[in-house]
């Protein structure tokens, strides 16, 4: 009896302190952020604008791959849906910005619903062909409606229609703090749900799928809500995108759109709720220093020599750091959510 | 009463004909044993009990429903556990995790009551002292262990164990039998078992299937005497 005692006396404590570290730790990143736009120069506070919504897309990324198990190569469409969602409201259904983020969030939510339902029907490598199938048909579709999207070529979303609360995010300051917050929710937002039971089944599924459904568990009913939410927080990227640096273009729905977030959750550290963030500051300057370093020292027809600089650096790195940074941290100090 | 009971079930796989026409009873409170040689369609049945396995014809009633046509994750949610052929945790979470992921489908409380269930359920698979270790990182008779605790933690009405001493040491299975008789007390359980011992000792019941049929049932001291039994398990001369 005693023994009992002691054991699930011993159960409670390390489960209490790693809620508060995890919770102080999300804090700690939130307003490092905050704090750093004061510090950096122009430049960089203005990279990690865009930093932190791209990791915004990763971190939904991160919810299907890093914590349910499943591998998309389409979430380009998600993002896209949020870009066009809001920037054709703008455009073309004269609405005020806050309608349009809302109809950018929706378009989000009702492109998840129909690529979940549709390619949750497969698993493994042909749940990766599908939904990639999905988004080339989506960024097709953007290209065939060339008259309304304009295509590659894009279009511009006016000042005025990017002022929200009377706040212009045209103006440097405003988009990032508009970006922090948007990161911010999301963070803290993920940060539950990976704690909460929901969270945990989805670990659960990832870990040993036909273990979970033999536990009683509803597989394609969590499959389907973690497709969802991920997909929402990728097209809510995607509104952000257009919103705070005021363009669409059908590029955001090319397929370098679906690997990138991949990329930065892989880097960063898969199932980690920090490591999106890790993976995207480092895929970002990976990018940004190669092609400087490239235009500086290769003449003008190697200048695209920088992916190959990055891609060389990528290999390095899922050689010897395949679980990403935030796994690396997480083999030591293991409480690390 | 039975809990769980099926009416002329089959299993055919392509022409082969698995499982046929199998009427099947098991009242409730009693440990029954399932026997039969290699390739008796011993899994094929349960699997269709638990629904892993689609019926190519009959029914199960389970509970005074007919259950026949509902996914596995619903008949677990009416009161059955299963416990796989082949050890089947979750390998990179801790034992408590396990566990604990077995009860939360069951109690929808607060994280303590499901901490208590947890802590409660490995004092009895005697994994208490283990319970922050890596799942995988345990010796193959404290996953199978494990497994019967993930099990437990859902207090099941019907307890499934697919060949549950399949690699235990001598001392384990001695462990495992005595585990029987106090589950028992508080729940009905089916296992697919080849270790005769286990069989004559743990199960108040047992059934033998042979090439998909049921050959006989009866008590152990019965199955002992049968001479059909005898002859399907030794060859006849």
């Amino acid at each position: 009896m005693s023994s009992l005692a002691d054991s699930s006396a011993g159960l409670h404590k390390p489960l209490l302190s790693q809620g508060i570290r995890s919770i102080l730790l999300h804090v700690l990143i939130v307003v490092l952020l905050f704090l750093l736009y004061f510090a950096l120069p122009v430049y960089h506070s203005g990279n990690l604008a865009r930093i932190l919504v791209l990791a915004v897309f990763a971190m939904g990324y991160n919810v299907l791959f890093g914590y349910t198990g499943l591998l998309s190569l389409g979430h380009a469409l998600f993002f896209a849906s949020g870009m066009y969602g809001f920037g054709l409201a703008i455009q073309f259904l004269d609405v005020l910005p806050g309608a349009a983020i809302f109809i950018g969030l929706l378009s989000a939510v009702a492109v998840s619903v129909v690529v979940g339902v549709l390619a949750l029907r497969t698993t493994g490598v042909a749940f990766m062909i599908v939904t990639l199938m999905f988004a080339q048909a989506g960024y097709l579709t953007v290209l065939l409606f060339g008259e309304y999207t304009r295509g590659d070529e894009g279009f511009n979303i006016h000042r005025s229609d990017r002022v929200l609360f009377g706040f212009d995010l045209s103006q440097a300051t405003n988009r990032y703090f508009c970006a922090l917050i948007l990161f911010a929710i999301c963070l803290f937002l993920i940060a539950w749900l990976v704690h909460s039971r929901f969270g945990k089944t989805l670990v659960a599924i990832r870990e040993n799928e036909e273990r979970a459904r033999m536990l009683g568990y509803d597989i394609q009913r969590h499959k389907l809500i973690a497709v969802i939410i991920s997909g929402t927080l990728s097209g809510a990227a995607g509104v952000a995108y257009a919103l705070l640096f005021g363009y669409a273009g059908a590029s955001f729905a090319a397929v370098q759109y679906s690997i990138l977030p991949l990329l930065y959750v892989l880097l960063g550290g898969a199932g980690t709720t920090i490591g999106p963030l890790i993976g995207t500051v480092f895929m970002f300057y990976l990018i940004d220093l190669s092609s400087d370093f490239a235009s500086a020292y290769l003449s003008s027809e190697f200048a695209s020599a920088y992916m190959l600089i990055a891609g060389i650096v990528l290999i390095l790195l899922t050689m010897f750091a395949p679980q990403g940074f935030a796994g690396l941290l997480r083999s030591k100090y293991k409480w690390l959510p | 009463m039975s809990l769980i009971s099926t009416r002329g079930l089959s299993k055919n796989y392509s022409g082969l004909q698995a499982v046929s026409n199998v009427d099947f009873n098991l009242p409730e409170g009693q440990v029954r044993a399932l026997i039969g040689p290699n390739g008796a369609g011993k899994t094929t049945f349960v699997g269709m009990l638990s629904g892993r396995i689609k019926s190519s014809s009959g029914s199960v009633i389970f509970r005074d429903k007919d259950i026949t046509q509902l996914p596995a994750h619903k008949r677990m949610t009416m009161g059955m556990a299963y416990t796989f052929q082949i050890t089947s945790v979750f390998s990179k979470l801790s034992v408590h995790e396990n566990v604990a992921l077995a009860a939360r489908r069951v109690i929808k409380g607060k994280p303590s009551v499901v901490n208590e269930k947890v802590a409660s359920v490995l004092e009895k698979v005697y994994l208490a002292d283990r319970y922050d270790q890596i799942a995988g990182d345990l010796s193959y008779g404290h996953q199978r262990l494990l497994e019967i605790g993930m099990g437990l933690a859902q207090s099941p009405k019907l307890f499934i164990l697919d060949e549950p001493t399949q690699g235990l040491s001598a001392t384990e299975v001695k462990g495992f039998i005595e585990l029987v008789g106090v589950l028992s007390e508080s729940t009905t359980i089916l296992l697919i078992e080849h270790n005769m011992d286990v069989v004559m000792k743990a199960a108040h019941y047992i059934t033998v299937l042979n090439f998909g049929e049921v050959l006989a049932e009866g008590t152990p001291d019965e199955i002992r005497a049968n001479q059909s039994v005898q002859t399907a398990y030794l060859g006849s001369h």
